[in-house]
């Protein structure tokens, strides 16, 4: 049977060169020259605001959108479209409700590597659901399913579009720890974009903070693994969000200044 | 306990059973009674015996058989390639921006010309043959298939069709695995509709110019006053429409076994 226990070899992970990329939707540029370098085997995440750009970038890495200007190229191959050394894990699971549970792991995979997925599934804690529909699994257990279809093919590079958004807390705790050691265990790149700032430092090595289409900030997160939630987590956490906030929050803003355009906006 | 949950756990009891048969067997009832007490005449509506006495000489002399047989035959065949024509290019121009453009207008416009009105046209071009009969059901059975199979392709949710190809679909196993399935509810709605189209059509285009079928059956009776025939005729029609109906719900539960809105209680 063919293994998934890598280990953490920094030759599974792909590296990730982006350069100039612009991207605009209409007039508006979401992302504007934007350049950043991922290392093999990284954990990163990418912070900010709504509508900072940072899902066009993931979308973009993904293949599933085309920049407007620049280079995204995966371990210096100009990255196109399609590329099988790259899985996305949405924020909806988007498992097909009509397949059961194991063949939606399954999906696109070649005949003969069933039992992968079988080990897949057993990874992710889910193998005495395999024959369930996916529409009797709760939120949590969806975005494991989802998880294992994405791992089942070995991707070198993993993206994940905040695909915890909608889980309760306690949930979102526990998938935490299972993304992390399943990428200690199979050594992928992991990108990461998310809003919520202590799941960022929960899980990264490296933290970006995307504003107005460029990174605005980069910080190494030096805690070590597994994460624990104690003190040094606590202040770098907070010292992340009083950067997030203390940028662009009309709260912050000097009053008269900050009348003018609220008053304008609500018109 | 109240005496709706005494009767709601009855009914479930019964649900499954009998429950749906309780209406017909009183209705049936009502009419047999009224038709004995002679508060009915039996010139306006014959007694279900009479019915059922009609229905066993019929039998015994192979003539319903034949009138069924028939009539399940164009019924078949009519369908079979009505829904055929309708589904394939349902696919068609869902899956295509370009045929969309080019032929959805013109399915539109012939859509709204009522097929039972090509009834005059369809004698002179098919005669009174099979042929003409099962034109007709092509064209019922051909629409609803139509509209139900794109509507079902347009409506699968576009999130799984680019999560598949960024999982490397290629074309045709995104059909088989995405698509297809997604759009299979609609399908099937558009199966039951066309299945009762199909009925209606073959009722209509049976009473005009034909020797053969129930239809024609009913109104060779009417010549003769032969009420207990002519009932006996619509009666069929029913079980007939029905058994059709069931059908395709028993497939419609097999293939949606996944679909909350199927799945067994």
């Amino acid at each position: 049977m063919p293994s998934l226990q890598h280990g953490s070899h920094p030759d599974t992970g792909a590296a990730l060169s982006l350069r100039g990329i612009v991207k605009r939707f209409g007039e508006l540029p979401v992302l504007n020259g934007l350049a950043l370098d991922i290392a093999p085997g990284s954990f990163v995440a990418v912070i900010g605001r709504s509508g900072c750009g940072k899902s066009t970038l993931l979308r973009l890495i993904a293949g599933l959108e085309q920049p407007d200007q620049g280079e995204i190229r995966i371990d210096d191959k100009r990255h196109k479209r399609r590329n099988d050394d790259v899985r996305v894990m949405f924020q909806d699971a988007r498992l097909l409700p009509w397949r059961r549970v194991i063949d939606n792991v399954r999906l696109g995979l070649p005949a003969g590597t069933a039992p992968l997925a079988d080990e897949v599934l057993r990874q992710v804690g889910l193998a005495q659901r395999a024959r369930d529909w996916p529409r009797v699994l709760s939120g949590g257990q969806k975005q494991r399913v989802a998880l294992a279809r994405a791992l089942v093919h070995e991707p070198r590079l993993l993206l994940l579009d905040e695909p915890l958004g909608a889980l309760d807390a306690l949930t979102r705790i526990e998938m935490h720890r299972l993304i992390e050691r399943l990428w200690l265990e199979h050594g992928f790149t992991a990108v990461l974009v998310t809003h919520d700032v202590a799941e960022a430092v929960a899980l990264a090595d490296r933290v970006v903070l995307l504003e107005d289409g460029v990174p605005a900030m980069d910080l190494e997160i030096d805690l070590p693994r597994p994460r624990r939630r104690d003190a040094a987590f606590a202040r770098l956490e907070q010292h992340i969000l009083g950067r997030l906030l203390g940028a662009g929050d009309p709260t912050a803003l000097p009053a008269p200044a900050a009348a003018l355009p609220r008053l304008r906006r609500s018109a | 306990m109240s005496a709706a949950r005494v009767v709601g756990r009855h009914g479930r009891r019964l649900g499954r059973s009998g429950l749906p048969w309780l209406l017909p067997a009183v209705l049936l009832l009502g009419w047999q009674l009224a038709v004995s007490l002679q508060w009915l005449s039996t010139s306006i509506l014959p007694s279900p015996l009479e019915v059922g006495q009609a229905a066993w000489e019929l039998t015994r002399s192979g003539e319903l058989w034949q009138h069924i047989l028939i009539s399940s035959q164009r019924a078949a065949l009519g369908f079979v390639i009505g829904a055929g024509i309708g589904f394939t290019l349902g696919l068609l121009n869902g899956l295509s921006h370009r045929a969309e453009t080019l032929l959805d207008t013109s399915v539109q416009m012939i859509r709204n010309v009522p097929h039972l009105a090509l009834i005059p046209l369809v004698i002179i071009w098919f005669g009174i043959g099979d042929a003409g009969k099962v034109f007709l059901v092509v064209l019922g059975v051909f629409f609803p298939v139509y509209v139900n199979t794109l509507h079902g392709i347009k409506s699968v949710d576009p999130g799984l069709i680019e999560m598949g190809r960024s999982y490397g679909l290629g074309q045709i196993r995104l059909f088989l695995d995405v698509i297809f399935p997604g759009a299979l509810p609609s399908i099937f709605v558009g199966v039951r509709y066309a299945l009762g189209f199909m009925w209606l059509t073959l009722i209509v285009s049976e009473t005009i110019a034909t020797t053969t079928g129930i239809g024609y059956m009913a109104m060779n009776a009417r010549e003769f006053m032969r009420l207990d025939v002519v009932v006996l005729g619509i009666l069929i029609y029913a079980v007939l429409g029905k058994l059709a109906d069931t059908v395709a719900r028993l497939l419609e539960r097999q293939a949606l076994a996944w679909h909350p809105g199927y799945h067994p209680r």
